[in-house]
């Protein structure tokens, strides 16, 4: 899969302070600029995190209605589960409300999530230690 | 009834039969699941089987396919990963079959009930906690356990993480479910327009030409969305998988 591309930017990196004084040294700074952006580039690529499924991201985004579908399961996803597990809890431990109240908050929480993570804007489950280091 | 965009769904009896009080019948989804079967493992035994070294049209696209899997699954879950590969690629061969066959008309898409797509998440899921504690024992529970978390919002994040994967095989399933089932009825729909229409008279006729066009625009994207809803599936399970495999990553 395509990781996300760096963006791109035209080749300004040559010296182009030929006019002024010490053409030499203007070469060597903007030289090790260039180095310094580079780098920066390169640890903010890695610290990025991957969105899921790029390919399949990029190919029905033509039309939008897949990723509404995709995005809107994962919500839906959360909440369900979050309802599920606190009407169970109400059923075995007699809390009734309480389980119910508290899980459903939790399953927003954790359907917000799931859209975000999705959506590629924050960091998958199990990824979040040491973002540097890929698998 | 001929423009019913459900009945399309409607399960039928083929062959009812019962055991002990439960209902064990054939229907015309379990006649689909088997046809699904056989396509998928009769095309894949006869094109590979002239075994050729410069392969023929058909042997290639049973090689492309079978790659297709493998550096999917290779990029997602490492090489560890590949000891998962016949799984993988049997369900992305069944998803795919399956969708593709409800695409004839009068067949039936098995892909459409979410009791099929739910039982195939769960197979995947079970497979990832079942395995992920095999192989990591409790050290798998590190992957609920988000780095950096002052102390005192622990237990919240690691229930929100417990809830957020157990949402997984739903939005797994419900994706695939809801993707095929409002495919099928938009079609049926337009498709009924056309009849309607040209009821009406020679303005109906010469009207029903747009729904017409509609409803073969919407046939190709329908294609579209059975290859990718079935490469979606293969890409999260290989994830699932991957975090299995390599938890606290």
């Amino acid at each position: 899969m395509a990781k996300p591309g760096r963006p791109r930017k035209p080749d300004v990196g040559k010296p182009s302070g030929a006019g002024r004084a010490g053409p030499d040294e203007a070469g060597i700074r903007d030289e090790e600029l260039e180095r310094r952006r580079r780098d920066l580039e390169a640890t903010l690529a890695a610290r990025r995190p991957e969105p899921e499924e790029s390919g399949a991201a990029a190919s029905s985004g033509a039309t939008g209605y897949g990723q509404a579908l995709k995005l809107s399961s994962e919500f839906i996803a959360g909440v369900a589960v979050g309802a599920g597990l606190g009407w169970a809890v109400d059923r075995l431990a007699g809390t009734s409300p309480w389980g119910l109240i508290v899980l459903l908050l939790l399953g927003f929480v954790a359907g917000v999530l799931n859209v975000l993570r999705s959506a590629g804007l924050v960091a998958r489950q199990g990824r979040n230690r040491s973002p540097g280091e890929g698998i | 009834m001929a423009n019913d965009p459900i009945h399309q769904f409607q399960i039928a009896k083929w062959v009812p039969i019962e055991i002990g009080g439960l209902d064990f019948s054939f229907t015309n989804a379990s006649a689909f699941m088997v046809a699904t079967v056989a396509a998928a493992g009769a095309f894949l035994y006869l094109t590979t089987s002239s075994r050729g070294l410069v392969p023929s049209r058909l042997q290639s696209v049973s090689e492309m396919s079978y790659e297709f899997v493998s550096s999917m699954l290779r990029d997602a879950a490492g090489s560890h990963g590949m000891k998962f590969f016949p799984f993988v690629f049997s369900l992305f061969m069944f998803v795919l079959v399956a969708n593709l066959l409800g695409l004839f008309p009068y067949f039936f898409t098995v892909t459409s009930h979410i009791i099929v797509t739910f039982a195939l998440a769960l197979l995947v899921i079970g497979t990832v906690i079942v395995y992920g504690f095999y192989r990591n024992g409790a050290s798998f529970l590190k992957l609920f356990v988000p780095s950096g978390v002052p102390g005192i919002l622990v237990p919240l994040v690691v229930l929100i993480e417990v809830i957020s994967f157990l949402s997984r095989p739903i939005s797994l399933s419900v994706r695939l479910f809801a993707n095929m089932l409002a495919g099928h009825i938009t079609l049926k729909v337009f498709a009924g327009f056309v009849t309607s229409l040209s009821a009406l008279g020679i303005a109906g006729v010469a009207g029903s030409v747009l729904p017409l066009a509609m409803t073969v625009a919407i046939t190709a994207l329908e294609f579209l969305v059975a290859f990718l809803q079935a490469y979606v599936f293969a890409v999260l399970t290989c994830m699932y998988l991957n975090d299995a495999i390599h938890p606290g990553h």
